[in-house]
């Protein structure tokens, strides 16, 4: 599997809406060099605004923007636009419904050395509780372009969460990403694993070790958290009978979360969780840090196997 | 970047166009509404949006180029109420102007109203934002100014805070902004009224020297006795004449203003007059 950035292809994307449609403005509080929001700055300088380090009034702004016309692009890391500025993302454009997109970089422990402050577990929880949000989570870079055209192209609040680190591509060019419609990436009758961003390589890593040991898993790419695709993750529960949901994130209100109040309610049955649990991570390199914190493809594995037996 | 052409689209000035007096008897019954809409509903901000009674009527009926009947026409002036608690004041202000019926004012805070406790703008013909958490409309403002000059229109954004709410440390994050921008389209005005819902403002969190902290963020500061329409007046003038640099109407006022016993009551920042207080309020608005 080879590797790509998503923060890259973010960058080259906003370029190629910035050139298809001039309502489209993109603000920055002072990260664009990483979020690589300066490649839309480079080429559209007027349409660019660098707020600084004041990410709560980059959120208003966006939203006076979105409010006279604009399809605005707020970006800099997950913690200081989605974790610091809740309150602005709840009142000024939750609530009013606007046409602003949060992009946000460096979501979840794989940022690595930087340390706890960096590392964002609790963001999909709170975007994915702002009724009018759309939440995804792309699981490569050829998504990731999918994706941000998808914002681009559908009015509303949109929080997408990219991360630091390359990501494994798991879509080759081509790929059609269909907003709220999960992509069945594998099929499997013996239990099914639902997976978003980086872990949906792991998962499919996960599946090739068990199919090599007679369990046949089925892997979704639940690439938008909000709204679910709940008839995928019904369908799931009905043919396969058991469901392992793996996220880089809390335990609490995230994919597990959401995929778990559609199992409980409409097909009930066991389910196994990888994910942070209830804590905080340390300094490290990413993949050190996936592994001391059990967001590995054989945690994925272990869950497969232990939700299989409560079957 | 003045546009002539939409300019001329809108009328070039606002279509009420009221003369002093009657802005002084216009704002009178703003403070009427605010009184029996705060004594209706039972609860609501009365003190903050008797205060802001003169400078609203100003913008309304005098200022602002508006258009009541097409309430999001693009070439609008902007005007956000960042104090969304003296949404009462502005309600009744929309109502007067024929964004909706005065009878509605009545409904104010009741299931299915589309007068919400604070400002929102999903609701409210004429509302341009959603507030009530302090400290954001500027941040609101500034976009919209942004869009005017990408769009080169020549709408202008106004945008009403309290003293209170000056001590978000978002405001401040705006204030840097819009200096930073050049954004000479935006106005804001500060209702000064030195009274927030615990106590005095100097004594909770001292915001002086108010009108210095605004020159050393670069912006033009325009000091006066917000309930002198004269002087009011002027300043709005004198802010569409400044270039490079927003301007900001430091509107020195007072909390309750125009019933003696609310005039500086902390308590009725956030509390709605009994009946019996309302009715010896609207005998003194007469």
């Amino acid at each position: 599997m080879g590797e790509a950035s998503t923060r890259e292809v973010y960058g080259k994307t906003l370029v190629e809406l910035g050139r298809e449609n001039k309502d489209i403005v993109v603000l920055d509080a002072d990260l664009s060099p990483s979020t690589m929001t300066n490649f839309f700055a480079q080429q559209f300088p007027e349409r660019f605004f660098n707020c600084g380090l004041e990410e709560q009034n980059m959120v208003g702004i966006a939203a006076g923007l979105a409010a006279s016309g604009k399809i605005v692009f707020a970006s800099t890391f997950v913690v200081f636009v989605v974790c610091r500025c809740f309150d602005q993302l709840r009142l000024c454009i939750s609530q009013p419904n606007l046409n602003a997109k949060i992009v946000a970089t460096h979501g979840g422990i794989s940022v690595g050395e930087d340390g706890t402050s960096h590392q964002a577990v609790e963001d999909l929880a709170l975007c994915c509780a702002l009724p009018s949000f759309t939440v995804v989570v792309p699981a490569d870079a050829t998504e990731t372009a999918e994706a941000v055209r998808a914002a681009a192209s559908v009015y509303g609040p949109f929080y997408i969460r990219l991360s630091r680190p390359k990501t494994p591509i798991v879509y080759t060019e081509g790929y059609r990403f269909k907003l709220g419609k999960a992509v069945t990436m594998r099929q499997g009758r013996d239990a099914t694993i639902v997976a978003a961003g980086i872990m949906v390589a792991k998962a499919l890593e996960a599946a090739d070790i068990l199919a090599k040991q007679g369990i046949g898993c089925r892997v979704i790419n639940m690439h938008t958290l909000k709204p679910l695709d709940e008839p995928a993750v019904v369908k799931a529960a009905s043919e396969t009978g058991a469901i392992v949901v793996a996220e880089e994130h809390l335990a609490q209100g995230g994919l597990g979360s959401r995929v778990a109040q559609t199992v409980v309610k409409q097909k009930p049955v066991p389910m196994e969780f990888v994910n942070l649990g209830d804590r905080y991570a340390v300094s490290g390199k990413a993949e050190e840090l996936l592994r001391r914190y059990g967001l590995t493809a054989g945690d994925i594995e272990e869950s497969v196997k232990s939700v299989v037996k409560r079957k | 970047m003045p546009d002539k052409a939409s300019l001329q689209s809108i009328s070039p000035s606002n279509k009420f166009n009221l003369s002093t007096p009657k802005l002084k008897q216009m704002a009178k019954k703003l403070r009427r509404h605010v009184i029996t809409m705060t004594a209706t509903a039972g609860s609501g901000h009365p003190g903050g949006s008797l205060s802001a009674a003169d400078i609203i009527a100003a913008l309304y009926f005098r200022v602002l180029r508006h258009d009541p009947q097409d309430p999001r026409r693009p070439d609008r002036d902007r005007f956000i109420l960042s104090k969304g608690h003296a949404a009462p004041v502005l309600y009744a202000a929309l109502a007067e102007a024929g964004y909706f019926p005065v009878a509605e004012l009545a409904t104010l805070r009741r299931l299915d109203s589309r007068l919400q406790g604070h400002t929102d703008r999903k609701f409210t013909p004429g509302v341009e934002m959603s507030a009530g958490s302090l400290g954001m409309g500027l941040s609101f403002a500034i976009g919209m100014a942004l869009a005017a000059k990408l769009d080169a229109k020549a709408y202008r954004t106004y945008v009403l805070l309290s003293d209170g709410e000056c001590q978000e440390g978002q405001t401040w994050e705006a204030v840097l902004s819009a200096a930073q921008f050049k954004l000479d389209n935006v106005v804001a005005i500060v209702d000064f009224n030195s009274i927030q819902l615990s106590g005095w403002t100097r004594d909770i969190m001292n915001l002086e020297p108010f009108a210095q902290k605004w020159q050393a963020f670069g912006w033009h500061v325009i000091d006066i006795d917000g309930h002198d329409f004269d002087q009011i007046l002027g300043a709005f003038s004198g802010a569409g004449k400044t270039k490079a640099k927003p301007t900001i109407i430091i509107a020195r006022t007072t909390k309750g203003k125009g019933v003696s016993f609310m005039e500086n009551s902390v308590a009725f920042h956030g509390k709605a007059p009994t009946w019996e207080e309302a009715e010896r309020a609207l005998r003194e608005l007469q």
